[in-house]
């Protein structure tokens, strides 16, 4: 196991030194530079040039890249001429908000998912299963956005169960126990929303899986021996069939990424995902380089993840 | 009619057909027969499809997309059958262009990354070691980018952005998965006899791959695209639900849901997204069903017909 493992660490460094290349030729493509925001239009040309000169905008595109990647391994980002602080403390406060969230949506969506699967896969043809089927089914096709404004529109400004935007309610002192709840209350909305759509692959994975194995001859053989029902699901079709679904927790996250952006432009979450899409309307192009960067490496870590995990869980995978 | 038909010395030779193979139209015509909820969706999609085109043909994009001041915000009336936006503009109309253009950037988008896909798949499973090795590394490096992130950082950044650049890159980022799914069945097709015969007799690859190998995988792909076709449709109504698809002035279905997040909106002026909303799930939906069913008729063992 530790050679793949290790193998695959392997296979990862040329993916993040190409992620990053790209990057960093999408920021040379974006029009204006640092600069463009530090100074006011006043300053004659040559001081400009010498400025530029100075931050070392002149040099060779690969002295440059060098120097972009040696900063951002030390955890310099850059400036944000829209915040004017640097970038690493301006994503640091919304990592963490996006994080939580990520974090509450996984939580949800196997919350869900799993009971679901089971019970739609155990006792399939029934009406149970035909209810959890339509719901997988509509859910397969309903488009994230349009699932998340319905779910504002009913929670958050119909019922008014929830708050409708925002991720604390302010006034509140950071650390207390109100704070703490406040923060949960905005949370669970988006991360409703989001469970409920991420759940139908695996619903369904789970369903057809469950299915599958009931109908093997090792599952014939332990009802043979006269092990009860629940032992027969619980000990020997569960196991077999839950172990797919733990080598996909790393493609959620990456899934995840995707649909962060969708719900906090919905609910106003100030999360990773807004700052990408606020930064990149008023053109803070340092901000939106070290999103892309960001989001990236964890799309790659995530798939790194899942990768190990069907290892761990999948012998075949380790020969190859 | 019967009787008249049987004489019919065409028709007659369809009745012997059981006897034979039934080719893959007939098996996903039956299929499609079979599973009605999948007729009626593909019935409903030909009947939109030619709505929408057909309207906008008599529809100005133009007048529609003009500002109105007088008319702002207006409920659905004998005027606006779906009231108005806050530019005053048509929702009606703008539905029906919109509609027309998500359908026509989804099938431009499905046609471009099945193009490639399947080109590239074919190569590289065709011919194997290196270049297949080379290939599924770049394949494998386009899997990995931020889709929405780098396509949203594409469309801010491309000089005069058009609809034509917006299908581009949205087909640059899109056409890894077909490629993975038609190098795995050119792989298998490979190996076979008829291949090996073909070349026997002297077929150059180009041959062998463009009218023996492609034919053969030809329901593989209608499958594909179909069901690509509804993930196209869905992800371009959420990049311009973002902002960063069709320009405001080139009505889409994502603009429209889009006008909700406006709280106002959302709350008090249905009319504006619900029919978007609804027109997108429905849209989905229906392309899904017809997909399924092509899915199943390219699987003897699951078939229902």
């Amino acid at each position: 196991m530790w050679k793949f493992t290790v193998r695959r660490i392997f296979v990862m460094i040329p993916q993040v030194i190409l992620l990053s290349v790209i990057i960093f030729i999408l920021a040379k493509m974006m029009p204006g530079d640092a600069l463009s925001g530090l100074i006011d239009p006043n300053i004659d040309p040559a001081t400009i040039e010498a400025k530029r000169e100075a931050l070392g905008l002149n040099n060779p595109w690969y002295v440059q890249y060098w120097d972009w990647i040696k900063n951002a391994v030390q955890g310099d980002l850059g400036q944000s001429f829209q915040f004017k602080m640097p970038v690493s403390e301006i994503i640091g406060q919304r990592l963490t908000n996006t994080f939580w969230l990520a974090l509450l949506t996984l939580i949800i969506t196997y919350l869900i998912a799993i009971p679901l699967g089971i019970t739609s896969g155990r006792f399939n043809d029934t009406w149970g299963d035909r209810l959890i089927t339509g719901y997988t089914y509509v859910g397969f096709g309903m488009p994230l956005f349009i699932f998340a404004l319905v779910m504002l529109w009913i929670f958050g400004f119909k019922l008014g169960w929830f708050p409708s935007g925002g991720s604390v309610k302010p006034g509140l002192d950071p650390g207390s126990f109100e704070y703490i709840v406040s923060k949960f209350k905005h949370m669970l909305l988006p991360a409703l929303s989001a469970a409920l759509i991420a759940t139908v692959g695996t619903v369904q994975y789970l369903r057809s899986e469950i299915i599958d194995i009931k109908q093997k001859d090792f599952i014939q053989t332990a009802r043979a021996k006269g092990a009860s029902e629940s032992r027969v699901y619980n000990r020997h079709i569960l196991r077999n069939s839950l172990l797919p679904i733990a080598a996909f927790f790393g493609y959620e996250i990456t899934g995840l990424i995707g649909g962060s952006i969708f719900i906090e432009n919905i609910f106003s979450y100030p999360g990773i995902g807004q700052l990408f899409l606020g930064s990149i309307n008023i053109r803070d192009y340092t901000v939106v380089t070290s999103c892309v960067l960001l989001f990236g490496i964890a799309a790659i870590l995530g798939s790194l993840l899942s990768d190990i995990i069907l290892s761990i869980v999948d012998p075949r995978i380790r020969i190859k | 009619m019967e009787i008249e038909t049987s004489k019919n010395p065409l028709l007659l030779s369809k009745v012997e057909e059981p006897a034979k193979t039934p080719s893959g139209w007939r098996i996903i015509w039956r299929e499609l027969v079979r599973d009605k909820v999948a007729l009626l969706s593909l019935i409903f999609l030909v009947l939109i499809t030619a709505f929408v085109y057909g309207i906008s043909l008599f529809l100005d994009q133009e007048e529609i997309v003009t500002v109105d001041l007088f008319a702002i915000h207006q409920p659905p009336s004998a005027d606006f059958w779906l009231g108005t936006d806050y530019g005053g503009r048509d929702i009606f109309g703008q539905l029906i262009i919109g509609t027309r253009n998500s359908l026509s950037i989804g099938i431009l988008v499905t046609v471009m990354t099945g193009l490639i896909g399947i080109i590239f798949g074919m190569v590289s499973g065709y011919f194997g070691g290196a270049v297949d090795n080379i290939m599924m590394r770049i394949v494998d490096f386009f899997m990995i980018l931020p889709f929405l992130m780098i396509v949203i950082v594409f469309v801010a950044i491309v000089p005069k952005y058009s609809i034509l650049s917006f299908s581009l890159i949205m087909t640059a980022f899109l056409w890894m998965g077909k490629a993975r799914l038609i190098r795995s069945k050119t792989l298998q097709e490979r190996e076979l006899d008829y291949v090996q015969a073909s070349k026997t007799l002297g077929s150059s690859n180009f041959r062998i791959l463009f009218t023996q190998v492609l034919p053969n995988l030809s329901s593989i792909i209608i499958v594909a695209m179909t069901l690509n076709l509804a993930a196209n449709i869905g992800l371009e109504s959420g990049l311009s639900f973002l902002g960063f698809g069709f320009p405001e002035s080139t009505p889409s279905l994502g603009t429209l849901v889009s006008y909700a997040r406006n709280p106002q909106t959302l709350q008090d002026r249905w009319w504006i997204w619900v029919p978007a909303s609804l027109l997108i799930l429905v849209l989905m939906l229906s392309i899904n069903n017809v997909g399924q069913a092509l899915k199943r008729a390219t699987d003897a063992r699951q078939r229902r017909g």
